[in-house]
């Protein structure tokens, strides 16, 4: 029985949310009646004529620079020729040789296994319009007609090539999310999979494990969230291998994810394959980003993803919590700004991602609609760290600080939940206690230990459970060997 | 007295400051100028009249307040490639036929905030793909001296209104020679400005690193105050030049002594017929007279520039050319299914030409054909450049004759393409350069037809260009008018 390797490259697509279209002023915007966001250039009327989007270039660098491509100082437009009703031009502006960011590489997780990807390239291009085919369902072939809108006619994209490093869909997947977590902080994207703002087409092929010729690759399309990646990628994975198991061959073709019943199926099969007659659009200059504008894009890259959360992992919070916290943003907030005033990061992280995150998703709200604040963490830190309030004790106060009940002190004090940490007070009630059981005292002092969980329940019930069990052992302890 | 579709714009413009006449009165008898030659000419596709009166009137009210800018109130036609808000644009095709453009091209608003007024749509060869005006959908313009002739092309009608006085100067696309082409046929000037020089926002596209926007007058002052009306950097095309622009008109009357002009060897020999061989001679002599250093000099990679014209602009109209889809604007012809469509669209609503230049174009940008059709072209490109870059270190201008010929008789090269591309042999090497040229005529052949003298220059070098086509222009003392603008046929 061979054993199969999977080979798999990543083309990832970007919108940009930037103030304009790519190359024209018409406003980036999908809330809108269809076709009001046009003008003469994005519905490619007769004499109009292309002009790029400076901050788009912008977004496209600082993506490129995250990934730490090289950002290419002299980089060409090229036109892409096909017929397609939604695309206005029946071109698409786009990058061949020359893109404006190569080389670059993005370092992926899969259960502390690390990998890096190689990104082969980082290049602008523009979106087409919308079809909409009405009767067949929804497809253009037999359709009854096609409404077309135009408003995302223009809007910048991005795309993303990896090279063909990826192995696993986990990896794939891992790929993904660190890349729209990417693209989320850089905030020229909201990179959502379901709305189409990012979307993936994985290039897909098996091999012998130990060869290195790789197999024939279909591409996959049509994935609508990162876990439809993994899902689409897995099957199309066994797909090829049951395929050459049985002594097929693989045929090199687009085939789109099916997520209701889970498989990929061929796409329209062409019968010659598609050229695309690419050449330098003539309508626009070789783009030039000079050294200064090269050094702006670096002098302004946000913390990015895998910083922050070494950043937290190195501020003492648990690597599973630090994970978590780099992917919500208000939480994320809080956690930095209770531990910058003194809480402990472990902690803090630890209610965080847990009881909070448990709460708000009951309760259907952000953390920003609770009344918690970070001097509110930092108090009920403080309340445990000095043992003033149990662990379990913590808990509860947390839930009611977040319904907005009051400061953690003032609901530990309205439900009397607060620890006897006064040595002396104890250790009063434990003389108390010791006096009324001499015999349980005579064994401790024999070596028995077994009473001892006794006698601290006995001084638990004389204090209302508010003494800090540990102290009361101790103190037992103490007296029972002096 | 002088019928005022006679005058050139700089005495049109005079007489209106002066009170002599009004911006109505001009537009008037342009209007029946255009009504008496139209049905021999057919160089107008649409007469916007309302458009122009209104125009006429807002220009008379303008000077009345003291508005004394050269082109207020002066009848000016345009191509109808060129984009006109809410006036049919064509460009000489069926696929756009009744086609009303939502927005002005840039050339077409700076024209007309200069206070001219458009008087209509000048016919052309379909998307500006000819030397003739015979391919235009509509039907062929004819040449004012003789109407047995071709006016040139593709700005043929452009030429042929400014020759009849149907308008007192007009604008053209000039891709390989558009507009000096059809200047040289006229015997009027028409200008190629420098690659990026007037904005091509609104130019509906032919071969987009060639087409530049220029002006057709009856004299080399006119053709530059035209051009100064529309020249200068534009945020809507991305290729226009945003530097200093430069002085047109400055140097006009400065003359030419000391100045080095450059004959062209490659275009003075073979396929130039020798009436227009001989003007050319005698013009080159009469510059020398005038104080010119001429030198005979080559630009050898002329020799290569028809062929890789023939691979550059088809290329790029095959791609610039698939937006005409039956989509959005123009003609759709349906068809079961939206390929159906489009190809249906496209078949019935592009003339032949334009088909052919679509499918050599197609064809040069193919895989595996790409180098060695288009990338060549390109190379091609760049030992041009470098030819002319070498000629102008020597040299301030080059000079050749524009056409090979004068007009040639309608119906006598539609039957062979090749013939007809011929035509450009000596003005497509200034569009692959990038670099400007003027026509001027200066002499009538043995057929009583005009011929026109070309002026290169280098990218920019606009005024020297003005500067010695002045001087041709004074020392021709060309002052012949086309037959159909003199009062036999023309009087009331």
């Amino acid at each position: 029985m061979t054993d199969w390797e999977a080979v798999i490259g990543l083309e990832t697509h970007v919108e940009l949310q930037t103030n304009s279209k790519m190359f024209c002023g018409c406003p980036v915007d999908f809330g809108d009646d269809p076709n009001t966001a046009v003008c003469p250039v994005c519905l490619a009327l007769p004499g109009a004529l292309p002009v790029p989007n400076e901050e788009a270039i912008e977004g496209i660098l600082s993506i490129g620079d995250a990934l730490g491509c090289t950002l290419t100082e002299h980089s060409l437009f090229y036109r892409k020729n096909y017929f397609y009703p939604d695309l206005p031009k029946n071109y698409q502006i786009s990058q061949y040789t020359f893109p404006l960011c190569v080389d670059g590489r993005l370092e992926v997780d899969v259960d502390g296994e690390p990998t890096t990807v190689g990104i082969t390239r980082v290049h602008m291009e523009e979106d087409t319009g919308k079809s909409t085919h009405v009767g067949e369902g929804g497809r253009i072939h037999g359709a009854d007609h096609t409404l077309l809108d135009f408003n995302r006619a223009g809007v910048p994209l991005v795309e993303v090539v990896t090279e063909p490093d990826i192995r696993s869909p986990e990896q794939a997947r891992a790929y993904g999310s660190e890349l729209q977590r990417i693209v989320r902080a850089l905030g020229v994207s909201d990179a959502r999979l379901e709305e189409g703002s990012m979307r993936f087409d994985a290039n897909i092929s098996v091999r012998p494990v130990g060869t290195e010729v790789l197999g024939t690759r279909t591409e996959v399309k049509n994935v609508n969230s990162l876990r439809s990646m993994q899902r689409a990628i897995a099957f199309e994975i066994r797909r090829q291998i049951e395929v050459l198991e049985e002594g097929g061959s693989i045929h090199q073709e687009t085939r789109h994810w099916d997520e209701a019943s889970g498989i990929t199926r061929p796409g329209r099969t062409k019968e010659e394959s598609e050229d695309y007659r690419y050449f330098q659009d003539p309508d626009l200059l070789p783009l030039q980003v000079d050294e200064a504008w090269r050094e702006r894009v670096v002098e302004r890259r946000p913390e990015l993803p895998a910083g922050k959360r070494a950043r937290y992992n190195a501020l003492g919070a648990d690597p599973r919590t630090a994970e978590l916290l780099v992917d919500a943003g208000d939480l994320a907030a809080l956690f930095e700004a209770a531990v910058d005033q003194g809480a402990d990061a472990r902690t803090v992280g630890i209610w965080l991602t847990g009881e909070v995150v448990r709460y708000l998703r009951a309760e259907g709200v952000e953390v920003g609609d609770t009344a918690l604040t970070a001097e509110s963490l930092v108090e009920l830190a403080a309340m445990t760290d000095d043992g003033d309030l149990s662990a379990t004790a913590a808990k509860d106060v947390l839930a009611a600080v977040l319904a907005g009940e009051g400061t953690p002190r003032a609901v530990a004090d309205d439900r009397d939940l607060l620890q006897i940490s006064d040595r002396s007070a104890i250790e009063s009630e434990v003389v108390a206690v010791l006096d009324q059981h001499p015999d349980e005292l005579g064994r401790i002092r024999d070596g028995d230990t077994k009473p001892i969980g006794f006698l601290v329940g006995q001084v638990m019930r004389a204090t209302g459970g508010k003494a800090d069990p540990r102290l009361v052992q101790e103190l037992i302890r103490s007296r029972a060997s002096s | 007295m002088t019928d005022l579709a006679d005058l050139t714009i700089a005495q049109a413009s005079a007489g209106l400051r002066e009170g002599s006449f009004s911006s109505i009165d001009l537009l008037d008898s342009a209007e029946r100028r255009a009504a008496v030659s139209e049905p021999h000419l057919h160089a107008y596709l649409t007469l916007d009249r309302d458009g122009a009166r209104q125009a006429a009137n807002a220009a008379d009210r303008a000077i009345a307040n003291g508005d004394s800018r050269p082109l207020v109130g002066i009848p000016i036609a345009v191509k109808d490639n060129m984009v006109t808000k809410g006036v049919e644009t064509t460009a000489g095709s069926q696929i756009l036929a009744g086609w009303k453009p939502p927005y002005d091209g840039t050339a077409v608003r700076r024209l007309r905030e200069s206070g001219a007024v458009i008087v209509g749509k000048t016919n052309l060869d379909e998307f500006a793909m000819g030397s003739s005006t015979e391919n235009s959908a509509y039907g062929p313009t004819r040449n004012p001296w003789n109407t047995d002739t071709v006016p040139g092309g593709s700005s043929g009608g452009s030429a042929a209104v400014v020759a009849v006085g149907s308008a007192l100067g007009a604008f053209g696309s000039d891709t390989g020679g558009s507009i000096r082409q059809p200047a040289s046929l006229t015997g009027t000037v028409g200008a190629k400005p420098t690659y990026g020089l007037v904005s091509r926002y609104g130019l509906i596209a032919f071969a987009s690193s060639l087409d530049q926007i220029g002006p057709i007058a009856r004299t080399v002052p006119d053709a530059a105050t035209l051009l100064e009306a529309v020249v200068g950097w534009d945020a809507l095309d991305a290729t226009s030049y945003s530097g200093a622009v430069p002085a047109l008109s400055r140097s006009l009357d400065t003359g030419v002594a000391g100045l080095r002009v450059g004959v062209v060897r490659e275009l003075v020999g073979d396929g130039i017929e020798p009436d227009v061989l001989e003007a050319t001679q005698a013009t080159i002599e009469r510059l020398a007279g005038a104080g010119a250093d001429i030198v005979e000099l080559s630009v050898p990679a002329i020799e290569y520039a028809l062929s890789a014209y023939y691979l550059i602009a088809p290329a790029e109209c095959s791609s610039n050319l698939a937006r005409f889809d039956g989509v959005r604007y123009g003609l759709r012809v349906d068809g079961a299914t939206t390929e159906e469509m489009m190809a249906k669209t496209r078949a019935e609503g592009f003339g032949p030409e334009v088909i052919r230049r679509i499918l050599l174009g197609t064809y040069a940008l193919s895989a595996g054909y790409y180098d060695a059709f288009y990338g060549q072209s390109q190379r091609v490109r760049t030992l041009l450049r470098r030819d002319f870059a070498a000629a102008y270190d020597q040299v301030d201008v080059l000079v050749s004759p524009t056409s090979p010929s004068t007009a040639f008789e309608i119906g006598s090269k539609t039957a062979d393409p090749l013939t007809m591309y011929l035509s450009d042999i000596c003005t497509i090497a200034t569009n692959l350069a990038g670099d400007p040229a003027i026509s001027v005529p200066v002499a009538l052949g043995g057929d009583g037809l005009p011929i026109g003298f070309q002026i290169m220059a280098p990218a920019l070098g606009e005024e020297v260009m003005f500067r010695v086509a002045a001087e041709v222009e004074r020392s021709a003392g060309f002052t012949e008018r086309a037959k159909l603008a003199t009062s036999e046929v023309v009087a009331p």
